[in-house]
């Protein structure tokens, strides 16, 4: 492994253990529901705040049920992680190229050198 | 995590959208003069988006218990400016509130202010504010990805803050409520944001070097750059 994938793979360790931490050190044990969504709590921070407030329009289309929604969720991920894997796939596609066609054009090239120099 | 649909009353909603639309509008045209004179940059727009779609996809456990996602929005603006990303950070929103459910229309003009238009905005002063002070890129990209994420969720505590001021303690007292629940939250996935933007950042500095010379990201606008040009 070179020093640029090193870095790069304990980059990628870090997030992971800044995300596995709150989990593996029990962080959300207080909490009735652990882990839930920081919108859901500021929800019930304006209810506290304001009891009478009623949402004043609701979402056109809801996810029937969790399942679902974490369905749509890893549709969005997929769907970004797909662009993204396809912008570094063309990119080094085309370096590749480009390094093939320097390596076929400098055969005629280099033997030119060699023979000046020799 | 974004404002949920309903939550703002009817005139905070109102007031949010027409001070987001400006921005948008702005954005639209910079984009679509950036594709049409640069049509080669369309890939690498299409991925500063892709960035945000995943990033703000991934909902992240965090030290207060809670979790919440990043927003991925300083990428693309350190690569295209702002007023680009109010239009790529507008788009995930849509997507989010029409089929997930999370955040909505009538809170989609808070969300766009705090997520498509300030987190950008701040992420790309730090990065240039950074880089002519001649800190490394990478520093830079990691405080500008830092900044745009953490100003988003402290952005959406003032616009809650505004709506629902506490009764004993005004407004203050309620935006420390949601500052504790958002911006709390938010500070370690502003952490992994920053991480996961200097590891795109170090890709794209080896996949596509002309693109990112192009558009002047690799420039540091510092001393030490004034001094090579006037060397050159």
């Amino acid at each position: 492994m070179n020093r640029n994938t090193k870095i790069n793979a304990l980059l990628v360790l870090a997030v992971l253990a800044l995300a596995v931490l709150p989990l593996a050190l029990g962080l959300g044990d207080h909490k009735e529901e652990p882990f839930t969504g920081a919108d859901g709590q500021a929800e019930a921070v304006i209810t506290e705040l304001e009891p009478d407030y009623e949402p004043w329009f609701s979402p056109l289309y809801e996810p029937p049920s969790g399942e679902i929604e974490s369905g749509l969720f890893s549709l969005q991920a997929a769907l970004g992680a797909g662009v993204l894997a396809y912008y570094f796939g063309v990119h080094r596609g085309r370096r590749q190229g480009e390094a093939r066609a320097r390596a076929a054009a400098r055969p005629s090239g280099d033997t030119a050198g060699t023979e000046e120099s020799g | 995590m974004h404002i949920a649909e309903g939550y703002l009353p009817p005139l905070h909603a109102v007031a949010w959208g027409a001070a987001s639309a400006p921005f948008v509008v702005h954005g639209v045209r910079a984009l679509s003069r950036e594709v049409k004179a640069h049509p080669e940059s369309t890939l690498l727009l299409g991925a500063s988006g892709a960035f945000t779609f995943v990033l703000s996809a991934l909902k992240i456990p965090s030290v207060t218990g809670s979790c919440s996602h990043p927003t991925g929005t300083g990428l693309g603006a350190i690569l295209f400016r702002p007023p680009v990303m109010a239009v790529l950070g507008t788009i995930t929103l849509l997507f989010q509130a029409l089929l997930l459910a999370h955040g909505g229309l009538t809170t989609l003009g808070a969300n766009v202010f705090s997520m498509a238009v300030v987190g950008p905005w701040a992420g790309y002063a730090v990065f240039r504010l950074l880089r002519s002070w001649d800190a490394p890129l990478m520093v830079s990209v990691f405080f500008a990805a830092f900044v745009a994420d953490l100003s988003t969720y402290c952005v959406t505590s003032v616009q809650l803050a505004l709506a629902f001021p506490d009764p004993g303690t005004g407004v203050a007292g309620s935006l420390a409520k949601f500052t504790g629940i958002f911006a709390v939250t938010q500070l370690p996935l502003a952490v992994s944001e920053g991480l996961l933007t200097v590891l795109v950042m170090r890709l794209l500095v080896k996949s596509s070097k002309g693109d990112l010379t192009r558009l002047g990201v690799l420039v540091s606008g510092g001393r030490a750059a004034r001094k090579e040009a006037a060397a050159r």
